[in-house]
């Protein structure tokens, strides 16, 4: 009689531990865009799960520090292919999540953007880089984790003028992306005082990237293209379509280094950066994904982790408070850049460091030194709030 | 008469002489090696070749060894103090970086950044006795004073947690600001300092509520906010004062113990990490990382009095009786 007691205040205590262990749920989306684009170089192409892998890694990282403060966060992952309704396929999504990491394109991110704004589901842009969508097309519940096309070009025009390669020739590809970075390039040049000295187009003609005897041509044609330029330090192209910039290092008519869409390349992040603890990182994205992490993939963790960060901070699975501090000036993330990275709260694009990497090392980290601000010198990268056309609402 | 005169006359000698001499070890994390310092003359007399990325460093309690974690080589080395070689190595988990010892020198706890877990060690069997789960990527490591609680600190999770030795499981954890670094204990035990890397600040946790109770935070005019990134601690045995590494700011703070309010800030190399007192407690040697010396501190008159020349990298440095 006595033991069987002892067994029903064993059991009740058992129910009642599990009843206080029910972990609080953050269930964070992931809108991600089908297919992949085609790179000139295959170990650049993309992989299927490119920036989810990334995402996927946060919520791991999460949960071991979630198990110690009863929260557990949950991915909820989505495709949208072109032909889909990315409105409709968003809203079903923001039925069962607080918070969605989008990789879209700009105008697939403002609809998304648009239809949500009654719901109060915050995104967190991991793949749009325009300027735009923190310029005029801002959107107060968009928060922007990539880098922008003008952060991307201050951190490399910051380094050339450092390292005093300020004579550029600028080759710009036809396409509309292509136009885009070339003027956020331009911009860079005329604030850190490089000097464009031509300006070449290169029309995409349309053709495989991959061909049996490709190289044989490529090597007639890229010098020839690059002949009689007036002198200059540094090839800077600007072709996000990939079309040909990764053909001009080693190629051009005067041996000159090539940078921007090839050759030393500003990026958010690479598999080969290895500083400020980043190695622990990249070791446990290879473990997991069983493949190297990309810039993509680490702007997906940094969403992931934000949100992660500001749950934990709050102690809360309350959406509201978690916005409230992630736009507070408390919120700071860590993401192995070296410094703490923060928002800028008049367009809620995190301030970060920007890694310049040739696809085997990186070779500096902008902010360069001597590039001073008031504020922070991570705003010396991009537009900064002065010169902002972004009205948050 | 004679003898008293005898007497006080040796006392005088030994007071003269200069302060006895110690022995530092640094290790340079590039430099993949030790490098030996004899803190009378200030000189380097030695250096060791070790494995790779050495980083964590320190003496065993009876001043026989020297640790030292090669994490990339994921073991702990260890020197024979009298030979000044590698004698043997201890069976950590992947990537060990920092560790610590109980009181008795019997058992060592490590943090191994790559696995969340910390690995606990039997010093005399060089035997591995298990591993403990922690938060993301465990980095700072210290026993309370009583040797019941053991400090590890995670640096993505951001927490200091409280491990009971006995049962070696998480009784606590404590949210700290971003990347919590190094943790250390007031000698009587009444205060748990936890630097945060990034978020720039100085924890003190109150060890029985298990709580944060203030924050210090540093200013120095003309530097930018965000260099200012704590890691290493010193604090006197008296715990009156204590030193705080500033990383890339290339100084160190000097903090009144008791009112936890910042007294100066003294100027070293560049990317200041770690430090140790000598045992007089007369002197503190920083390493600093990107200039790749060490800076000595007189403790008392709180100035910079020496600047030593070690390997690539310097990190973790250790100093103990010769």
């Amino acid at each position: 009689m006595f033991r069987w007691l002892i067994g029903t205040i064993a059991l009740s205590m058992m129910a009642t531990g599990a009843l206080a262990a029910d972990p609080v749920e953050i269930h964070i989306g992931y809108l991600g865009h089908a297919g992949v684009k085609s790179t000139l170089s295959l170990v650049q192409q993309p992989a299927d799960n490119d920036g989810i892998a990334g995402a996927r890694l946060a919520i791991e990282d999460n949960n071991t520090t979630g198990k110690f403060l009863n929260q557990r966060f949950v991915l909820d992952e989505a495709k949208v292919k072109d032909s889909d309704d990315v409105a409709k396929v968003a809203t079903d999504l923001a039925g069962r999540n607080d918070y969605i990491i989008t990789d879209l394109p700009a105008d697939a991110l403002l609809k998304v953007a648009d239809a949500l704004r009654e719901r109060g589901t915050v995104l967190l842009n991991a793949g749009a880089i325009d300027d735009r969508l923190r310029e005029q097309d801002c959107r107060a519940d968009v928060i922007h984790i990539a880098p922008t096309r003008s952060m991307l070009a201050d951190a490399l025009g910051q380094y050339l003028v450092w390292k005093q390669w300020k004579r550029w020739l600028l080759v710009v590809g036809s396409h509309d992306q292509d136009k885009l970075y070339a003027d956020a390039l331009r911009r860079a040049a005329t604030r850190f005082g490089a000097k464009i000295v031509q300006e070449r187009t290169f029309e995409d003609t349309g053709g495989a990237r991959r061909t049996d005897s490709g190289v044989t041509l490529i090597q007639r044609q890229m010098p020839v293209f690059t002949q009689q330029a007036p002198a200059y330090d540094v090839l800077v192209a600007a072709d996000e379509s990939e079309v040909f910039a990764n053909y001009l290092p080693y190629r051009t008519w005067d041996p000159r280094p090539v940078a921007g869409s090839a050759g030393l390349v500003p990026t958010s992040w690479d598999a080969t950066h290895d500083q400020w603890g980043a190695v622990q990182i990249q070791n446990r994205f290879v473990k997991l994904n069983m493949r190297r992490m990309t810039a993509l993939d680490m702007q997906a963790w940094t969403a992931a982790r934000m949100i992660g960060e500001a749950t934990s901070r709050t102690n809360s699975g309350d959406q509201k408070k978690v916005i409230a501090f992630l736009k507070g000036k408390d919120f700071s993330i860590a993401a192995f850049k070296g410094t703490r990275l923060t928002l800028r709260d008049w367009n809620w694009q995190l301030r970060q460091p920007i890694l310049l990497a040739d696809g085997r090392m990186v070779v500096s980290v902008s902010p360069q030194e001597g590039f001073l601000h008031q504020v922070s010198e991570l705003d010396t990268l991009g537009v900064d709030r002065p010169e902002t056309k972004c009205k948050l609402q | 008469m004679w003898r008293g005169c005898l007497l006080t006359g040796m006392l005088v000698w030994l007071a003269a002489t200069p302060a006895s001499a110690f022995v530092a070890y640094v290790s340079n994390e590039k430099g993949n090696t030790v490098t030996v310092i004899d803190t009378n003359s200030w000189a380097v007399t030695k250096t060791i070749k070790v494995g790779q990325r050495p980083r964590g460093i320190e003496f065993s309690r009876d001043g026989k060894f020297v640790m030292v974690a090669v994490g990339d080589d994921d073991t702990i080395q260890v020197i024979d103090t009298k030979t000044q070689e590698i004698v043997d190595t201890l069976p950590s988990g992947p990537d060990p970086e920092l560790f610590t010892q109980d009181a008795a020198g019997k058992t060592m706890y490590v943090a191994n950044e790559n696995d969340n877990t910390v690995t606990v060690i039997d010093l005399e069997k060089r035997a591995r006795l298990g591993d403990i789960q922690v938060g993301v990527e465990p980095e700072g490591m210290t026993i309370s004073p009583d040797g019941k609680i053991l400090i590890n600190t995670s640096e993505t999770t951001n927490m200091a947690h409280f491990i009971d030795t006995t049962t070696r499981e998480i009784v606590a954890n404590v949210l700290v600001d971003s990347r919590p670094r190094f943790a250390q204990f007031k000698r009587d035990g009444s205060e748990l300092w936890v630097s945060s890397e990034i978020g720039g600040t100085v924890s003190i946790v109150d060890p029985v509520k298990r709580e944060v109770t203030g924050k210090i935070t540093f200013e120095i005019p003309g530097l930018r906010n965000e260099a200012i990134q704590p890691v290493g601690i010193g604090m006197t045995k008296d715990g009156k004062t204590a030193f705080v590494a500033l990383g890339p700011a290339n100084r160190v703070a000097v903090v009144d113990g008791a009112t936890h309010k910042v007294l100066k800030y003294l100027l070293v190399g560049q990317r200041v990490w770690h430090m140790d007192f000598t045992p007089d407690e007369k002197y503190l040697m920083v390493t600093n990382g990107v200039s790749n010396d060490v800076s000595v501190i007189d403790v008392a008159a709180q100035k910079v009095i020496k600047t030593i020349q070690v390997g690539e990298l310097p990190w973790g440095i250790t100093i103990a009786q010769p």
